[in-house]
């Protein structure tokens, strides 16, 4: 196991990383803000795949797909938020079993439109090359990825720290009836994190799609490594998605290529460690 | 300190152990960079009815909490009946003895007023771990319940459900439940909070006929429940003790009228 | 006729039934379905225990089940144990030591964490099946199990294997019913509505979870030892996650903290899934569409929601009951 090992693992362990913190991010801030566990947030990423393909089997722009397909995920996930869960607000199991109903309808939607068969996605023009460094190749795709997810990340640290609203959110997510008491508009603030939170789900779909393709029972595996990331990040903490991300994404790159047989427990038995002595994650609080 | 001086002193506290009940050493209480609680000591007698005031924000009900044990603290000790409970879980202490009440009515909403009553009978008995006898055989505990329950007026609502109950009833229930668990520490924590009047007397009668001779401590803004019901005072303000004492006392204390009672009474 | 006394005759009239309906000539795939009905409404109900009973959402339930039936086809396979006796025994402690495990580790958080962690739990023992071939046989599991004798009875056959399963349930039903109105039970109830005063009241509230996960997975040993009798073949997909899903998803359907309403649940998900996936590709959508109006507008379950429908029906008032109000 040579430079070339080590380099190519950690390269793709921090891409897969990176799409997971596209979808970690809003799992964990809808859960902090709202006390909401959205198991239709893989699903989100699922659809958001889904209608990137096919604008971009159309004839779209790769880039430009991504984003529509962010949007048309983040129409929909508002409008079953509207319609059903901010009723639940309070009731934290009935919101989780909703969104266990809709991910159910979701996934099987999903299969009735595109069908069943795995479409794999290629990266877009310009990017689909490799760089050369010596013995070392880097598909630029996935440098790009990474990129992107960074950029991502930064543009939600800044608007939680710097910009009104997130400060309301923050607060809101400190104490609800505090922030309630202050005059913050708590339940703007949750509808704009759930939004935020399809969205860049959606997003990631099509971003993602070079690396995983798409195929129905991709959420579905995704699923428990999304909450994998959560449980070392810590709920809630925006923080901790993107370490737990990236921390993911390596150990799940280098235990696949390591211990094939034994990848999943290299990834799970360092959650079990970290839920039984740190339930509440690397940065989170105490749930 | 020889080790004779300590066998001495060991059993002078024993001895004062006898009539002490309750005895909070130096308690203190941070939530981060905020003082709640500072170096607060209080020893409570068996027998003894004690009252614990203080403005909002005093640290009353974080008191509470670390004396019941649902809270750890950041310093001190507490001893109950002679034996240091200070890193002893809630539901250990309850067992020795400790029950308490809340301020907000904490019952089990989706079951009968019996079937409350029935949880803390049986907390100290053996049947809360017998899982194949149905609880129908268990006649006698219903009875016992009930009983309880006639004593206050309560014997109709026996079969509802507490979510239907009244809010003067259900305060009723709150004090009635640590009152089944036979405690030798009752901890009230504002048995009264926003009852009417006429509601508010009937939780005091039923406090003053009730055992007469428990150890009792009480939360409480009434002050005219706190003077009909208790003996003893202390004053917390910003966390530390400021006033201790017979209640007469501590009515007379100008210090104590000019923080708390803004020298009205 | 009291209420109690109605609901026993009820319950004997319906066993009765299911007793004779392979002997009213209802076709073997039909008796194949309730079969599986029957197995799917032990472990809802072993699910129940916890999410009805003492307030726990367990997502690692399919994790037990499958436990279950992996211990039967490794002791079949590896260590010829065949006998109904001693298979169940090993399924039951197997899940059993399964669960305490997982007690330790999820229930150091409660709410919402608990449900995350069981999660993860699930994946592992998920992840285990799948991936570690050379004791599970990986994606292709474990094929060759054989369905024992019972006393001098041969139930290999589908009608004497639906009677297994008919009276395991039986059994099951029973022994959960008499628990839940047990003293122990009271606390369980307890435990759900406030922990908070259940502590106060010198209830050790830690313990009491960590009794209900480890009996709730013996029962959920005993279902998952049952279908692989059933299938005669284990693989990952018992023990998966959207397995763990379909089971709360009974229990939903079925009416939360009723036990007997697992059985209609079980009833629609086993046939939905085999029937309706004979008429259209979708019934996942369908299932999902009655799950979620079940979930908004009956959260009662099907247990409540039926007799409601036929009293307006029949132009009656329903008449408004302890469990709704």
């Amino acid at each position: 196991m040579g430079l070339q090992f080590y380099v190519q693992n950690a390269l793709g362990g921090l891409a897969y990383g990176s799409l997971l913190f596209l979808i970690a991010s809003g799992l964990t801030l809808i859960f902090g803000l709202m006390r909401i566990i959205n198991l239709a947030q893989t699903a989100f990423y699922l659809l958001g795949a889904y209608v990137g393909l096919t604008l971009v089997a159309h004839g779209t722009n790769f880039w430009l797909a991504s984003v529509a397909g962010g949007a048309v995920t983040m129409v929909l996930g508002l409008a079953v938020y509207s319609a059903f869960l901010h009723r639940y607000h309070a009731d934290h199991l009935t919101s989780l079993l909703l969104t266990l109903g809709f991910a159910l309808i979701l996934d099987d939607g999903v299969l009735a439109v595109w069908g069943g068969d795995p479409r794999s996605i290629a990266p877009p023009p310009g990017l689909a090359g490799s760089i050369h460094i010596g013995t070392l190749v880097f598909p630029e795709y996935w440098l790009a990825v990474i990129a992107i997810s960074f950029t991502i990340a930064a543009v939600l640290f800044f608007a939680l720290q710097r910009t009104m609203l997130g400060v309301m959110i923050r607060a809101s997510v400190d104490d609800e009836e505090m922030a309630r008491g202050l005059g913050v508009d708590v339940n703007r603030a949750f509808f704009v994190v759930f939004a935020a939170g399809a969205f860049i789900a959606g997003l990631g779909g099509l971003l993602g799609g070079p690396i995983t393709s798409a195929y129905p029972g991709l959420d579905g595996e995704i699923t428990p490594l999304a909450f994998a990331v959560v449980i070392v990040g810590g709920m809630g903490s925006l923080t901790g998605a993107l370490v737990g991300s990236l921390l993911i994404g390596l150990v799940n790159a280098f235990g696949k290529a390591m211990f094939p047989e034994l990848s999943y427990f290299t990834i799970f038995v360092p959650v079990a460690l970290i839920m039984a002595f740190r339930p509440q994650g690397l940065f989170g609080r105490k749930l | 300190m020889t080790l004779r001086q300590a066998q001495d002193d060991m059993a002078l506290r024993q001895a004062q152990d006898d009539k002490v009940c309750l005895r909070l050493d130096g308690v203190s209480k941070r939530f981060g960079s905020l003082s709640v609680l500072d170096d607060v000591s209080i020893t409570i007698r068996t027998g003894e009815r004690c009252g614990i005031i203080g403005p909002n924000g005093a640290g009353k009900s974080t008191l509470f909490n670390i004396i019941a044990g649902e809270l750890p603290l950041s310093r001190g000790s507490v001893r109950f009946l002679g034996n240091d409970v200070t890193r002893v879980s809630a539901h250990t202490r309850a067992r020795r003895g400790m029950a308490r009440t809340f301020q907000t009515t904490t019952l089990f909403p989706r079951l009968t007023v019996i079937e409350n009553l029935v949880l803390a009978l049986q907390a100290h008995s053996a049947e809360r771990f017998t899982m194949l006898v149905p609880r129908s055989r268990y006649r006698a505990r219903d009875h016992e319940a009930r009983a309880l329950l006639e004593r206050v007026g309560l014997g109709p609502r026996a079969d509802a459900l507490v979510d239907a109950l009244g809010y003067g009833e259900k305060r009723q229930i709150e004090i009635l439940l640590a009152l089944a668990q036979r405690p030798k520490l009752l901890l009230l924590d504002e048995p009264t909070a926003g009852l009417a009047p006429s509601d508010a007397s009937l939780v005091t009668e039923m406090l003053k006929r009730e055992h007469a001779g428990l150890t009792m401590v009480l939360i409480e803004h009434d002050m005219g429940v706190v003077f009909d019901v208790v003996e003893r005072l202390t004053v917390l303000h910003y966390g530390r003790v400021v006033a201790d004492g017979p209640v007469e006392a501590i009515r007379a204390d100008a210090n104590v009228q000019e923080i708390y009672l803004g020298g009205k009474v | 006729m009291s209420v109690g006394r109605r609901w026993i005759v009820a319950a004997a009239a319906g066993f009765v039934v299911a007793l004779l309906l392979p002997r009213l000539g209802v076709p073997t795939f039909y008796v194949s379905l309730l079969t599986q009905t029957w197995i799917f409404a032990i472990v809802a109900m072993s699910l129940d225990l916890l999410v009805g009973f003492t307030g726990l959402v367990n997502f690692s339930q399919a994790a037990l089940f499958g436990v279950g039936a992996y211990a039967v086809a490794i002791g079949a396979t590896r260590f010829h144990v065949t006998a109904f006796v001693p298979v169940m025994a090993l399924g039951i402690v197997c899940a059993m030591v399964t669960a305490a495990i997982f007690g330790l580790v999820a229930l150091r958080s409660e709410g919402v964490g608990f449900i995350i962690i069981t999660i993860a739990l699930n994946e592992i023992v998920w992840g285990l099946a799948y991936q570690w071939v050379s004791v599970s046989g990986g994606d292709n599991g474990i094929t060759g199990i054989v369905r024992p004798h019972v006393g001098p009875f041969d139930v290999s056959e589908n009608t004497g294997y639906y009677y297994v399963c008919l009276l395991s349930f039986a059994i099951c039903l029973v022994l959960l019913l008499v628990l839940v109105r047990s003293p122990f039970g009271l606390v369980l109830k307890g435990v759900r509505e406030t922990p908070r005063r259940m502590r106060a009241l010198g209830y050790n509230v830690w313990l009491y979870r960590y009794l209900a996960m480890t009996i709730s997975g013996g029962f959920a040993g005993v279902a998952g030892v049952l279908f692989a009798w059933y299938n005669q073949f284990v693989g990952p997909v018992a023990l998966s996650l959207d397995q763990s899903t379909q089971i709360l998803i009974i229990v939903i359907l079925g009416g939360i903290g009723t036990l007997y309403g697992q059985v209609f649940g079980a009833l629609v998900v086993v046939f939905l899934s085999n029937e309706l996936s004979a008429v259209t590709q979708r019934w996942e959508m369908v299932l999902g569409v009655i799950y979620f109006a079940v979930v908004m507008y009956a959260p009662g379950g099907l247990v409540v929601l039926v007799p409601r429908l036929w009293n307006r029906l029949l132009g009656r008032r329903t008449p408004v009951t302890a469990e709704e109000s």
